[in-house]
C-alpha cells in the first residue's frame, strides 16, 4: 500500500488514510481563547451600561411607579438580614475581643481590646461581613428571582410592553442596596464592638467604661466615612452582579443555580479586593 | 405588513432558520407550524427584535427593524401585544396589576380609566372574578387567558402568539382558540400565531406557514395546506391524525 504523507492548511498531518490532528490543538486553543476574552469583555460591557442606566433612574426611585418596588426591596435587603446580621456581628466581635485579649492578657494589658475591637470592626470588618452576608443572601435571591424572570420570558415582555427592565428591576434593587448596605454596616458595627464588650466585661475583666474609652480613644472619623463608603460600593457591586447574572440567565434552573452560584463567587472576590484597593487608597 | 426576507439565524453551530422569507399581510392570521425545534418561536421573536438575525432583514410596515434605534423602537413595540408561551406574568403581582402594568408604565391614565380598561379585558377572557389572585393561584389556562388580556389592554395592531395552547388540555385549548378569533374578528388585528397544535392551526389560522429545520417548506390556505403534497407536511399531519 502506497503511504502518502500530507499536511493541511491548518496544520493537520496524517499519513495514509489516517490524519493526525494534534497540530490543531494549539489553534483551537487560542480560538478558544480568544473568543472567551470577548465575551467575557462583552459581558463585563453589559453590566457596566446596565449599572450605569440604573444609576441614571435613581431619580425616578420615589416615583409613583416604582415607590412601591423600592420599598419592598428596602423592607428585603434592610429589615430582611437583621437577624442574621446581629448573629454574625455578635460573634464576630465576641471572637475577636477573646483572641486579642488572650493575647494582651498575657502582658496585663486586656483593656485595650476595647480599641483593637473598634478599629478592626470600623474599619474593615463591619462592611466585610456585612459585605458577605449580603452577597451571600440577597445578592443570591437577586439572581434567582431575575434569572428565572428571565428563563420564564418575564424579562421579555417588559422589553416588548416597552418597559425598561433596568429601571423596573435593577434600579429599585440598587438604591436598597447603596442605602441599606451603610446602615447594616453601622449596626454590623454597633453589634460587633457590644459582643467584644461582652466578652471583655464577663471572661477579661474589663470595666465596660474602660473599654468604651478604649474603643473612642483610638477610633477615628475617617474609619466611619471609610467604611461606610466600602460598604456603599459593595451595595453597588452586589447588585450589578446579581441582577447582571440573573440577566444572562439561560436554559431553566440549571441556568438560574449557576447564575447564583456565580452571584456569590464574583461578589465575594469583588468584595475582598475592592477592600484591599480602598484600604490601601486611604491609610497609604 | 410584516416581511421577512432571507432571514438566517444560528447559535453556535446550530443553525435555525435559513434564508427565511415570508410576509404577512395586514389583517390576516398567520400561523406558523412545525416540529419542535423547527424554528417557530424564533421567528415569532424575531418580529420584536428580542433575538436579531445574524443576516436578512425583518420589515415592519416597510421598517427595517434592525436599524430602529431604541426609542423608535418602543414605539414599534408598543403596536404589538405578545402572548408568551408560559404567559409570562409578573408572579408577585395580582392577574389585575399584571394587566394594568402596560397601562401604568406606558400611559398617563389615571386609576380609575386603568381600573375601568383592565376590567373590560378581563371580562372579555372571563378573568374578572380571578383578578385579585396571584399568577401563582391560578390554572395553566387561566395564566394564558391573563396573558392575553395583558396583551390586548393597550389595543395593540399585532397580536403574536407563542404556542398559545401548549400544555392546556382540548378544552381548554378550544377556549383559547375561540378567544383569538374573536380578538381577530372583532379587533382586526394582525396576528402570527406559533403552534404545533394543528387543530387550533386550521380553526384560527387564514394562512398557514411549515417551517422544517429552518427552511419554509409551505406556505397557504388551511384548505390548500391539509392537501399539501411536501413530505414533511404529509407526516406532519398523519402525526396529528389529520387527513386532506
Amino acid at each position: 500500500m502506497e503511504t502518502v504523507f500530507h499536511v493541511d492548511w491548518r496544520g493537520a498531518c496524517g499519513i495514509g488514510g489516517l490524519k493526525i490532528t494534534y497540530l490543531n490543538f494549539p489553534l483551537k486553543s487560542v480560538k478558544r481563547l480568544g473568543s472567551g476574552t470577548l465575551q467575557k469583555f462583552y459581558r463585563i460591557g453589559h453590566a457596566f451600561f446596565m449599572l450605569l442606566e440604573a444609576v441614571w433612574y435613581f431619580r425616578c426611585a420615589l416615583s409613583r411607579r416604582n415607590r412601591a418596588d423600592t420599598m419592598m426591596q428596602l423592607y428585603v435587603v434592610g429589615v430582611k438580614s437583621i437577624a442574621v446580621i446581629t448573629v454574625v456581628a455578635l460573634f464576630t466581635g465576641m471572637i475577636l475581643a477573646l483572641q486579642t485579649g488572650l493575647e494582651l492578657m498575657r502582658y496585663g494589658q486586656q483593656v485595650f481590646i476595647g480599641s483593637a475591637v473598634a478599629v478592626s470592626v470600623i474599619r474593615e470588618m463591619g462592611p466585610f461581613m456585612a459585605g458577605l452576608i449580603i452577597a451571600a443572601s440577597v445578592g443570591s435571591s437577586m439572581a434567582a428571582q431575575v434569572g428565572t424572570m428571565t428563563v420564564s420570558e418575564e424579562v421579555s415582555a417588559l422589553e416588548v410592553m416597552g418597559i425598561n427592565a433596568n429601571r423596573f428591576l435593577v434600579m429599585p434593587r440598587l438604591v436598597a442596596l447603596v442605602v441599606m448596605m451603610p446602615l447594616l454596616t453601622v449596626y454590623t458595627d454597633i453589634v460587633a464592638i457590644l459582643g467584644g464588650a461582652l466578652v471583655g466585661y464577663t471572661q477579661l475583666n474589663v470595666e465596660l467604661l474602660a473599654y468604651y474609652h478604649n474603643a473612642m480613644m483610638y477610633t477615628e472619623v475617617k474609619d466611619l466615612y471609610v467604611g461606610l463608603f466600602k460598604a456603599g460600593l459593595f451595595g453597588l457591586v452586589i447588585g450589578t452582579v446579581a441582577c447582571h447574572q440573573g440577566f444572562s440567565a439561560r436554559g431553566g434552573a440549571v441556568g438560574v443555580g449557576v447564575a447564583t452560584r456565580r452571584t456569590v463567587v464574583s461578589s465575594f472576590l469583588l468584595i475582598l479586593v475592592l477592600g484591599y484597593m480602598i484600604t490601601r487608597l486611604f491609610y497609604l | 405588513m410584516i416581511r421577512f426576507d432571507q432571514v438566517h439565524k444560528q447559535f453556535g453551530s446550530h443553525v435555525v432558520l435559513r434564508d427565511v422569507s415570508f410576509t404577512v399581510q395586514r389583517g390576516e392570521t398567520v400561523v406558523i407550524v412545525g416540529f419542535s425545534g423547527a424554528g417557530k418561536s424564533v421567528c415569532l421573536r424575531h418580529m420584536v427584535r428580542l433575538e436579531g438575525a445574524d443576516s436578512g432583514l425583518v420589515e415592519v410596515d416597510g421598517q427595517a427593524i434592525d436599524l430602529l434605534n431604541r426609542k423608535e423602537m418602543r414605539a414599534l413595540r408598543s403596536r404589538f401585544g405578545v402572548l408568551f408561551q408560559g404567559a409570562a406574568l409578573l408572579q408577585w403581582m395580582s392577574l389585575f396589576d399584571n394587566v394594568a402594568l402596560p397601562l401604568r408604565e406606558r400611559t398617563s391614565l389615571g386609576e380609575a380609566e386603568i381600573a375601568k380598561r383592565v376590567e373590560e379585558r378581563l371580562e372579555w377572557v372571563g378573568l374578572l372574578d380571578a383578578a385579585e389572585r396571584l399568577p401563582a393561584e391560578v390554572s395553566g389556562g387561566m395564566q394564558k387567558r391573563a396573558g392575553l388580556a395583558r396583551a390586548m389592554v393597550m389595543d395593540p395592531e399585532i397580536l403574536l402568539y407563542d404556542e398559545p395552547t401548549s400544555g392546556l388540555d382540548p378544552v381548554t385549548s378550544r377556549s383559547i382558540d375561540e378567544l383569538m378569533l374573536r380578538t381577530n374578528r372583532e379587533r382586526g388585528a394582525t396576528s402570527v400565531v406559533v403552534t404545533h397544535d394543528l387543530i387550533s392551526a386550521l380553526a384560527v389560522g387564514s394562512r398557514i406557514l411549515m417551517l422544517h429545520e429552518g427552511q419554509v417548506v409551505e406556505y397557504c390556505a388551511p384548505e390548500a395546506f391539509v392537501k399539501s403534497e411536501v413530505k414533511v407536511v404529509q407526516d406532519f399531519l398523519a402525526a396529528q391524525q389529520i387527513t386532506g
